[in-house]
C-alpha cells in the first residue's frame, strides 16, 4: 500500500498473546493494516481468528492476562500502543470508539438512558454545560433514528435494536475520528439490522468517519465496507478492496468462506464444506497455520509461512494463491 | 367433542390445499393457538394474553422438511415446542400419524398429541423429537458423550447396555464424529461448537424418530462449521427419513434445509410456498419485506430498502384486524375494517393471508 494523505490507523507488526493456564495463546500475529480516514475496513473471520483482539488493541481495552508482543498502533502517527493509561484514556471516544455486540452489556440499567450519555460527554469536555451536552445527546438520538423523548428511560425499556442504536449514539457522542463496530447487529433481526447499517453508512458518509466492522458474516461487510481483511488463526491472510476480495479471492480459506456461505438470491449452487476444525493457538501448526484444512497444500506449506502475493489490487498470504497469473509482491 | 370428531384426512386436506409436499403426511396441524397471559399473579387475573401463535395450520410430510422463518417474536420456537409437546396448545389440533409398521388408512393409527398421557407420551416421545439452538448450554456438562447420547435409549428401555453402545457408536459414525471410540467418554467442554451440535443430533436421532424439531440449530455455529451440520442434516433426513420441522431466523439457511417455507409474522402464518417459489415470487407484503433485507454476500450489489414501517410489536390483545396492518406498505381501509385475512391458495401450493394480493 502506498501512503495515502487521509491516512488515519497504521497498525504494524501487531502481536497478542493470552497467558493462560494452558500455556500462552497466540491471538494475534504480526497483523498489519492501514486505513484512510472516511473510509470502512471489515475484519472478517471465525470465532477465535482474532478479530475481537485486534479491535481490544485498538482501543486498549485488553484483559490483564495479555501480553503484546510486537508492533505499533499509529493514530495520526502517535503509537497508542506506547501512551500512559491517562493519555489513553483521553484518545478513548474522543478519538476512537466502539459499538460492542452485547448493548445490554454496555448500558447502566439503574440510569436513564440519555444521562448516561450526557455522563460520557461531559467527562470528556466535549460540552462545558449540561444543557449543551443534552441538546448534543438528542441531536445524536435523531441521527441514529431513536425519539429524542426517549433519553428519559431506562435501558429494560428499550429493545434490542433500540439499545444498539443508544449504544451506537453513544459511541458518536464525542465525534470520534474512528468507530470500532464489534459484530454491531449480529443478535438483531433483518429488518432492524438493515435500518442501523443504513444509518451508521450515513453517519460515516456525513461525518467523515473510519469504521471498523468486525463480523463473521460476510454479507454483511460485503454491503458496508470499502476494504476488507480475512483473518484465520490470529493472522491477516488476504486483504484489499472489498469488491476485489469479493470478485477473486486468491487465498483458499476466503474462498473456502465465500463458497460455504448461503444466499437468498442467485442460483442455488451446492454449499462447500471446510473440513476440519481452526488450529488450537496454543500450539499452532508449523507453516501456514491454514495447511491442515487446505485442499492445496504442499510440503512448503507445511514448514514456511508464506509470503504477501499481489493478487491483482489486493494481498493474500498464500504459497499457492488461487489464481494463476499472480507473482510475488516485493 | 369437536375434536375428536376432526380425523387426520379432513385436517390434512383441508390444512394444504392442493398437495406440494407430496409425500405421505407425517404431521396434522389446525388451528393451533397458543396464549400466555401477562400480568397476572397467585391472586390476580392476568391483564391479557400475548398470542404467541394464533390460529396456525399446516401440514408436514414424511421425511419433508418444513421451514419456519419469521423475526424474533413471532412465536416459531413456540410452534416447535407445541409441536414436541415441550408446551400445550391454548387451543386447535396436532394430530401424528407415525409409520408404525402398518400401511392401512384407519384413524387408529393416528395420534392426537392433545391427549397423551404416561406410556403414550413416551412412546410419542420416541418418534418426535427436539435439536436445541446452543450446544453449550443444551447439555450436561459432568456427563460424557456417551451418557448423553445414549440417555433417550434408556429412557425408551431399548436394548441392554452392550446394545446401546453399539448403537451410540453407530449414531456417532453417522454423525461424522470418528473414531467413534476417540469421542464416547470424552465431556462437552472437550469438543467444538460443531462437534456439540453434532452430538445433539445424535441424541435426537439414536431412537430413531420420525419427526423432529431443530430449533436455531446451525446459528450458533462458525460458517465452516455450519455448513457441515447443514449438510449432514439432510443427509441423515434421507437416510432415516426423518421429517424436520426447521425453526430459523436465516431464510439463506432455510433455502438450504428446506422443501417449504412458512413465514410467520406476530403469531401467523402470512406465508407459505415451496422454498423457490417463495423465495423468487414471495407475495405477502412482509416476506417480500424480509426477503429485501438479507444482505447479499455481493459487494456490488446495491439493496433498496424493505418496504416496511415502524416497528415489531409484541402481540397482547392484538386487534382482530390483519396483524400486519401497522407496518403495511399496501394497507387500505378494507384491511383495516376487516379481521385478519384468510388464508387462501395463490398459486398452486402458494398459501398467502393477504387482502390485497
Amino acid at each position: 500500500m502506498t501512503d495515502q494523505p487521509g491516512l488515519l490507523l497504521e497498525v504494524d507488526g501487531l502481536s497478542l498473546s493470552y497467558l493462560t493456564r494452558h500455556g500462552e495463546i497466540q491471538a494475534v500475529r504480526e497483523v498489519s493494516f492501514e486505513l484512510a480516514r472516511g473510509r470502512a475496513l471489515g475484519l472478517v473471520g471465525e470465532s477465535g481468528c482474532g478479530k475481537t483482539s485486534v479491535a481490544r488493541c485498538l482501543m486498549r481495552l485488553l484483559p490483564d492476562n495479555a501480553q503484546l508482543s510486537a508492533g505499533r498502533v499509529l493514530l495520526d502517527g502517535q503509537d497508542i500502543l506506547l501512551m500512559s493509561e491517562e493519555e489513553m484514556r483521553l484518545q478513548r471516544w474522543r478519538r476512537i470508539s466502539i459499538v460492542f455486540q452485547a448493548a445490554m452489556n454496555v448500558l447502566n440499567p439503574v440510569y436513564r438512558v440519555g444521562q448516561q450519555i450526557v455522563e460520557a460527554i461531559e467527562a470528556h469536555g466535549v460540552e462545558s454545560t449540561d444543557s449543551g451536552a443534552r441538546e448534543r445527546v438528542a441531536r445524536l438520538f435523531r441521527m441514529v433514528g431513536l425519539d429524542p423523548q426517549l433519553m428519559e428511560r431506562y435501558p429494560h425499556e428499550f429493545s434490542g435494536g433500540m439499545r444498539q442504536r443508544a449504544v451506537i449514539a453513544m459511541a458518536l457522542s464525542c465525534d470520534p475520528d474512528l468507530i470500532i463496530a464489534d459484530e454491531p447487529t449480529t443478535a438483531l433481526d433483518v429488518i432492524v439490522q438493515d435500518r442501523i447499517l443504513r444509518e451508521l453508512k450515513d453517519i460515516q458518509r456525513e461525518l467523515g468517519m473510519s469504521v471498523i466492522y468486525i463480523s463473521h458474516d460476510i454479507a454483511v461487510v460485503a454491503e458496508v465496507t470499502d476494504l476488507v481483511g480475512v483473518m484465520y488463526a490470529g493472522r491477516l491472510v488476504e486483504m484489499g478492496e472489498t469488491a476485489d476480495v469479493f470478485h477473486a479471492p486468491a487465498h483458499p480459506y476466503t474462498a473456502a468462506l465465500m463458497s460455504s456461505f448461503p444466499s437468498v438470491s442467485g442460483e442455488r449452487r451446492p454449499l462447500a464444506s471446510l473440513p476440519g476444525e481452526p488450529p488450537n493457538l496454543s500450539d499452532p501448526p508449523p507453516g501456514c497455520p491454514f495447511h491442515p484444512r487446505c485442499a492445496f497444500a504442499t510440503e512448503v506449506c507445511r514448514s514456511e509461512y508464506p509470503p504477501q502475493v499481489n493478487a491483482g489490487g489486493h494481498w493474500a498470504a498464500c504459497w499457492h494463491p488461487l489464481d494463476t497469473t499472480l507473482t510475488p509482491a516485493g | 367433542m369437536e375434536r375428536e370428531s376432526t380425523t387426520f384426512e379432513t385436517l390434512t386436506s383441508q390444512a394444504n390445499g392442493s398437495d406440494a409436499s407430496g409425500g405421505k403426511p407425517l404431521v396434522a396441524v389446525q388451528g393451533l393457538t397458543k396464549l400466555f397471559p401477562v400480568g397476572g399473579n397467585l391472586f390476580r387475573k392476568p391483564t391479557g394474553f400475548i398470542h404467541a401463535v394464533d390460529d396456525v395450520t399446516f401440514r408436514l410430510a414424511h421425511g419433508e422438511s418444513l421451514g419456519l422463518v419469521g423475526e424474533s417474536g413471532c412465536g416459531k420456537t413456540t410452534v416447535g415446542k407445541l409441536l414436541v409437546k415441550l408446551l400445550e396448545p391454548t387451543d386447535g389440533n396436532i394430530l401424528f400419524r407415525f409409520a408404525d409398521g402398518t400401511d392401512s388408512d384407519d384413524s387408529e393409527a393416528t395420534v392426537d398429541a392433545s391427549t397423551l398421557r404416561g406410556r403414550q407420551l413416551r412412546a410419542f416421545r420416541r418418534q418426535a423429537q427436539m435439536i436445541f439452538q446452543d450446544p453449550y448450554e443444551s447439555m450436561n456438562p459432568r456427563r460424557t458423550i456417551y451418557d448423553i447420547i445414549s440417555e433417550p435409549l434408556s429412557v425408551q428401555g431399548i436394548g441392554d447396555v452392550q446394545d446401546r453402545v453399539g448403537r451410540v457408536v453407530e449414531i456417532l459414525t453417522l454423525v461424522g464424529l470418528t473414531p467413534a471410540g476417540a469421542f464416547l467418554f470424552r465431556h462437552p467442554h472437550e469438543l467444538s461448537g460443531g462437534q456439540r451440535q453434532r452430538v445433539a443430533i445424535a441424541r435426537a436421532l439414536v431412537i430413531r424418530p420420525s419427526f423432529v424439531v431443530a430449533d436455531e440449530p446451525t446459528s450458533m455455529l462458525d460458517v465452516s462449521s455450519r455448513t457441515g451440520v447443514m449438510t449432514l442434516m439432510q443427509d441423515l433426513a434421507r437416510e432415516l427419513g426423518v421429517a424436520y420441522l426447521y425453526v430459523t431466523h436465516d431464510l439463506a439457511v432455510a433455502r438450504y434445509m428446506c422443501h417449504r417455507i412458512a413465514v410467520m409474522y406476530l403469531g401467523k402464518v402470512v406465508e407459505l410456498a415451496e422454498t423457490e417459489e417463495l423465495l423468487r415470487n414471495p407475495l405477502h407484503p412482509y416476506t417480500k419485506a424480509l426477503l429485501s433485507a438479507v444482505p447479499l454476500p455481493d459487494p456490488r450489489n446495491r439493496r433498496a430498502p424493505p418496504d416496511i414501517r415502524g416497528d415489531l410489536a409484541t402481540p397482547i390483545d392484538p386487534p382482530s384486524r390483519c396483524r400486519f396492518y401497522d407496518r403495511c406498505p399496501v394497507a387500505t381501509a378494507h384491511c383495516l375494517n376487516h379481521p385478519h385475512p384468510p388464508t387462501e391458495e395463490k398459486a398452486p401450493g402458494h398459501l398467502v393471508a393477504c387482502y390485497e394480493v
